[in-house]
């Protein structure tokens, strides 16, 4: 049997932490070691008692005055909380248990706590390497609406032209609230163990709204109502937003819908008729880059693991081709007014010229679709095919 | 299947969540088992005498009245377990250090702040112990209750924690407590850590038990008591529930640290011999 162990409180209370010490040297002490307890404070004996009660700890007082109050046995009961408990971490799992609930990745976390629903929690299915980088770059590249345009330089367009804008503005906010409204869905089934994906998700969703912010306020810009919203554009939307799988939903959303609107957003940025429609396409542009880049790497990595998912994701977007055959897709309203915005005005040359610029964006965006679909592995014949179901709404 | 059924007392909304784990943990373990709640002892008492519950999760105050209730009967008891921190208890006698009150002695003539009317811990057991000192309730020193929560036995904490607050504003000269939660009220802050003196702290005395009619179908009684016994700290199933019900383990039940509070209960009238309410303007 060792000796007892010795822990002084010096004139330190119990109420005033002095139990630190105590719970030190009982979870320290060897299996059967006595604990001797010794202090000054005035009424540690009787506190003693009580949090050896407390405790599960058997204590026998000390009698008369000295310096020892008494000695405790560690009960049974001291560091079985621990029992069982799990590390989850730091390397990541190939599935996270629901019961490690929103543990620190890495934390030892307690047997028997409660199941968390975290459905999405199969490394091969949310993971790819690259999202650490893609977050920090996410995370150094917010910026301010309120300072990152300037919101009084000259706006002075044709009453014409600003309608235009007015409505390709009122288009894009439907879109972002669609590519903010998706991985906001997925965000809070992912299971915090892959962090890094939560993050990037987290961000993507904040960009959105930040987008939603600037394109709403350029469109007020001159005291104007917003322009129009049609229901083949929003049921083209919807389809997005009732995808339940989340490779399916990512796949359609930023490889094929954020990625035809990087053309878009780069195309209004080139012929923007006014510095603020520049500006806020192009902070726009940015972002969605990065939602694209997150979206190609997290598929290829989806992709890797599960080959299967290939035919998978072609056929989602036979899906949802059928699924939108009898609507408008893009609006007129949308199409006219990227002509007259693309045009600058509504003389017969200039709309010719807006009209041309309009046809060659719908070729890049198709090419785009195209490179990205046989990055991913597709046959470039099937890859051609795929690109011409896609939405005519573009996202 | 044969169903136990116990009583327990609605003290906090937290005894559902305690009864229905426990219930399933049962179930799970091949007792079939069931709980009735009551808004206080008494009437939990009755019932158990009554034959409505087999077993009652009773206060020391309530097992004094059962076994009194039983006796006058005829019949017979018995304390099935009781938790770990059931045992060895002890409450306090608690004055302001700047009080100049060197002891008990110097609570003659000034006002003490105590639990509910029917807490033993907060109230019986010290006015008991008082007594066994010198002082006499009423006659020697004025007695402030407060009554939170009456009809529970001073389950509800907080008429122990409002005798501290007295204590604290000035308005009583000491107050009365289980030794565990002047830890406690200092530890939180109620008490500031270094403002209270202990004068007096009686003998130790035991808590709740799980109290069996002698009526309670015998195999039942055991399979409870041998599943209590066997759950263990180490069970990540376990554990919540007795966290939640403030133990590291069961002990089995026991008479022996009951003897202060029957005789608080006699010297207060709290109960007659036949266990008849007597305590007056006691309305749980």
């Amino acid at each position: 049997m060792s000796p007892p162990s010795i822990t002084d409180l010096d004139d330190l209370g119990l109420d005033q932490g002095g139990h630190l010490l105590l719970h030190r040297a009982v979870s320290r002490a060897a299996p059967g070691q006595v604990v001797e307890v010794r202090g000054r404070a005035p009424q540690l004996r009787v506190h003693l008692a009580a949090w050896c009660r407390s405790e599960g700890h058997d204590v026998e007082m000390a009698e008369g005055p000295g310096p020892v109050a008494g000695w405790i046995r560690p009960g049974r009961a001291t560091g079985a909380r621990w029992h069982g408990a799990e590390r989850s971490g730091p390397e990541l799992a190939e599935r996270a248990p629901t019961r490690w609930g929103l543990a620190a990745r890495g934390a030892t976390v307690e047997a028997g706590g409660v199941e968390f629903p975290f459905p999405l929690n199969d490394r091969a299915v949310v993971w790819t390497d690259a999202a650490p980088a893609i977050y920090r770059q996410a995370a150094a590249a917010q910026w301010d609406p309120a300072t990152a345009v300037d919101w009084s330089a000259p706006v002075e367009l044709d009453d014409d032209v600003e309608a235009a804008v007015i409505q390709v503005m009122t288009y894009l906010v439907e879109n972002e609230n669609a590519a903010l409204a998706v991985p906001a869905r997925f965000l809070g089934r992912i299971h915090p163990h892959f962090r890094e994906v939560v993050a990037v998700l987290a961000v993507q969703v904040a960009d959105e709204a930040r987008h939603v912010e600037v394109f709403t306020r350029r469109a007020e810009l001159r005291g104007r109502p917003l322009g129009l919203s049609t229901v083949g554009g929003q049921a083209s939307l919807l389809t997005l937003l009732e995808e339940p799988d989340f490779a399916v939903a990512h796949f359609l959303l930023s490889v094929l819908g954020e990625g035809t609107f990087l053309h878009l957003l780069s195309f209004l940025e080139r012929h923007a008729p006014d510095p603020v429609t520049a500006r806020v396409c192009h902070l726009a542009l940015a972002d969605e880059a990065r939602h694209v880049a997150f979206g190609m790497a997290h598929l290829a990595a989806v992709l890797e693991a599960d080959a299967g998912l290939r035919p998978r994701l072609a056929a989602a977007i036979h899906e949802r081709h059928d699924a939108l055959a009898q609507t408008a897709g893009l609006n007129r309203e949308v199409f006219d007014a990227l002509v007259v915005l693309a045009a600058g005005s509504w003389a017969p040359a200039a709309l010719a010229e807006g009209f041309r610029r309009v046809q060659e964006l719908s070729a890049e965006m198709d090419e785009g679709r195209r490179r990205r679909l046989v990055k991913l592995g597709y046959h470039p014949e099937e890859a051609a095919a795929l690109s011409s179901l896609h939405t005519r709404n573009f996202m | 299947m044969e169903t136990l059924v116990m009583g327990a007392v609605a003290y906090d909304a937290k005894v559902v969540t305690i009864w229905d784990g426990f219930k399933q943990w049962f179930a799970a373990n091949g007792l079939a088992f069931d709980y009735v709640l009551y808004s206080n002892y008494e009437r939990q008492v009755e019932a158990l005498l009554a034959g409505h519950v087999q077993v009652a999760w009773n206060s020391p105050l309530a097992w004094a009245r059962a076994h009194r209730m039983a006796k006058a009967r005829g019949l017979d008891v018995v304390p099935v377990a009781m938790r770990d921190t059931d045992c060895d208890l002890t409450s306090v006698v608690v004055v302001n250090a700047s009080s100049g009150i060197e002891d008990v002695a110097g609570l003659a003539g000034r006002r003490v702040a105590v639990g509910a009317v029917d807490s033993p811990q907060a109230t019986l057991i010290p006015l008991s112990y008082l007594r066994s000192e010198g002082l006499e309730a009423g006659r020697d020193f004025d007695v402030s209750h407060h009554q939170v929560g009456v009809g529970k036995h001073g389950d509800h904490i907080g008429g122990e924690r409002d005798a501290a607050r007295a204590l604290v504003a000035g308005t009583v000269d000491a107050a009365c407590m289980i030794d565990g939660n002047h830890l406690l009220f200092s530890a939180e802050g109620t008490l500031p850590p270094g403002s209270t003196r202990i004068i007096g702290q009686t003998p130790t005395y035991d808590h709740c038990n799980f109290t069996a009619a002698a009526t309670a179908p015998a195999a039942l009684v055991e399979q409870f008591r041998s599943l209590l016994l066997g759950m263990s700290y180490d069970d990540p199933e376990v554990r919540p529930l007795l966290d939640l019900e403030g133990l590291k383990a069961w002990r089995v039940g026991r008479v022996t640290g009951y003897a202060q509070l029957e005789a608080a209960v006699d010297e207060s009238g709290f109960y007659d011999q036949e266990g008849h309410v007597a305590a007056v303007d006691y309305r749980p």
